[in-house]
């Protein structure tokens, strides 16, 4: 790798993790610190490495001058200093030399315990989005600015206020102890999910960095796999739930971007390396007893990596819909249950169903309406999908409209 | 909204008289029926079914083996489901597959109590 490609690539891979060590040793009221020393690590590099050309272990270098800046710092300024001391609770003689610790484990304990501190429930879910993906996914501000379809100085003021609330609520950077760590791994578990979420559905230009987030939002969960307090059922599931959808990945995008609906994708794209990866995390969710709503989701995506249309199939999803909805109603999951009902037991019991669902101006409701009538009575259907057609906010579900009234005989 | 209690009662029957892909059936039945008062936003608790063995105690501590044994319809199980009068969440109700084994279901309003 050349050197102008090796700096971004080593930023995105190493920026979290001497971040996350650092902040870990410094504490939570210092995460500003600890992302100005890993900045200026890379600062220094591409300075240094473009006049001298590449060390020969970049990452080491990079890590050693992370270490001796860090001991810059510790020493240069005594007020903050001994603030720092206090909240170390380091001896005189450890304080000459303090245990700068990049090592593989620590790196590692070190993200998971950034991830519960950031994925904290009092701070507000699209703070944390925003915070895992600068803190622990290393992204650029612009990047993040790009997801969020936003600008970077909205962006800068909201991680700055998340980190203002860090701060005030003095979240310790550690695992929660067994009796918490339940329901604080569900918080970390519902914003990997946004995060993922936030690369899959976003309407951002930029495929690319679209992927990378999702793709990310794997990393980190996979990262709560090789720890023992945290490698759950619910993990596993939501690791299978986001393998199964990423799969999808290449095959749902256009060439500019546009969506290709499920029935249209061509599944050669499809990854079959994501599919053995869900399945085989599908496979160790059931093994723990307790069923989350994303082994239900991770049910329904699994189905959908099987393109041909079956009796168990249609019937396996409208069962895990039932299931989703008696655990958590919304409107998407009643409206999908809707469909599968359409595909397992005929569309007349669907369609009796469907006008029971309250949903009357999502446009949504009116275009599966619009689906389920066609054949059945046509001119319902196309009074259905024009109602969706003007509802539709975004310009690839209006032609999504187009194409299907386009397509029924009257 | 209100809370409605639904009281499935059924006939009891202590060997079972469907075969295996019957009460596969009626499994599917219940869950669609069930998911379909979920999809309309309007469960609040799916409730559970009650197993057939019964004690009813009464006045002087007299132990019974249950009220159902001569009774024909004994209590099956319950759901809460939530609507905002008594008349659609009997509407609701006329939806239940018990009626298909001859079962029947009572609609009542869950009375909240004031805590003073």
């Amino acid at each position: 790798m050349q050197q102008q490609e090796l700096i971004p690539h080593l930023f995105r891979t190493e920026y979290r993790k001497i971040t996350a060590v650092l902040c870990k040793l410094f504490g939570i009221d210092k995460i500003e610190v600890a992302e100005d020393i890993a900045s200026d690590t890379f600062l220094h590099a591409s300075e240094l490495w473009g006049l001298r050309g590449l060390p020969e272990n970049p990452v080491a270098w990079l890590y050693t001058v992370a270490k001796n800046k860090a001991k810059d710092r510790l020493k240069r300024d005594t007020l903050y200093h001994n603030k720092i001391v206090q909240q170390m609770q380091l001896s005189t003689s450890e304080l000459q030399e303090p245990d700068i610790d990049l090592s593989d484990q620590n790196i590692k304990d070190s993200q998971l315990q950034m991830m519960f501190a950031i994925c904290h429930p009092a701070i507000p879910p699209e703070a944390q989005i925003g915070l895992s993906l600068r803190i622990l996914c290393g992204f650029g501000i612009d990047e993040i600015a790009a997801a969020f379809l936003s600008n970077k100085e909205t962006i800068n003021k909201r991680l700055h206020r998340a980190k203002e609330k860090l701060r005030e609520l003095n979240i310790k950077i550690e695992l929660p102890g067994e009796t918490e760590i339940n329901q604080r791994l569900d918080t970390v578990l519902a914003t990997l999910y946004l995060l993922f979420n936030e690369g899959y559905y976003s309407q951002a230009r930029d495929i690319t960095m679209r992927k990378d987030v999702s793709l990310e939002a794997i990393r980190l969960t996979h990262l709560l796999t090789g720890d023992r307090a945290t490698n759950k059922p619910p993990v596993h599931a939501l690791l299978a739930l986001m393998s199964f959808h990423a799969s999808r990945f290449e095959a749902r995008l256009g060439q500019n971007g546009e969506t290709v609906l499920y029935d249209d994708q061509d599944e050669n794209l499809w990854d079959t390396d994501l599919v053995k990866q869900g399945k085989y995390f599908m496979q160790l969710s059931w093994e723990g007893g307790t069923i989350s709503k994303y082994h239900l989701e991770a049910g329904i995506a699994y189905w959908h990596t099987i393109k041909a249309d079956s009796v168990e199939k249609w019937e396996s999803i409208l069962q895990f819909y039932n299931q989703l909805l008696i655990i958590q109603y919304s409107p998407m999951a009643a409206l999908n249950r809707t469909y599968a009902l359409a595909k397992a037991n005929g569309k007349q019991e669907a369609i009796a169903e469907a006008e029971k669902l309250g949903l009357s101006g999502n446009h949504l409701y009116h275009s599966l309406l619009g689906e389920l009538y066609i054949d059945v009575d046509n001119s319902k259907a196309v009074e259905h999908l024009n109602i969706a057609l003007k509802l539709a906010k975004s310009k690839a579900d209006r032609e999504v409209m187009e194409r299907k009234i386009a397509g029924i005989k009257t | 909204m209100k809370d409605f209690l639904l009281v499935y009662r059924s006939n009891f029957s202590p060997v079972p008289t469907s075969s295996p892909e019957e009460m596969q059936a009626m499994t599917k039945k219940w869950m669609d029926w069930i998911g379909s008062v979920a999809a309309q936003n309007k469960l609040t608790d799916r409730g559970n079914r009650l197993n057939a063995e019964a004690r009813v105690v009464k006045p002087g501590h007299v132990v019974t083996d249950g009220p159902y044994m001569e009774i024909k319809e004994a209590i099956a199980g319950y759901s809460i489901i939530k609507t905002e009068t008594i008349e659609e969440a009997t509407e609701i109700a006329k939806g239940c597959p018990i009626f298909l084994v001859g079962g029947s279901v009572e609609v009542r309003e869950i009375g909240v109590i004031m805590v003073s």
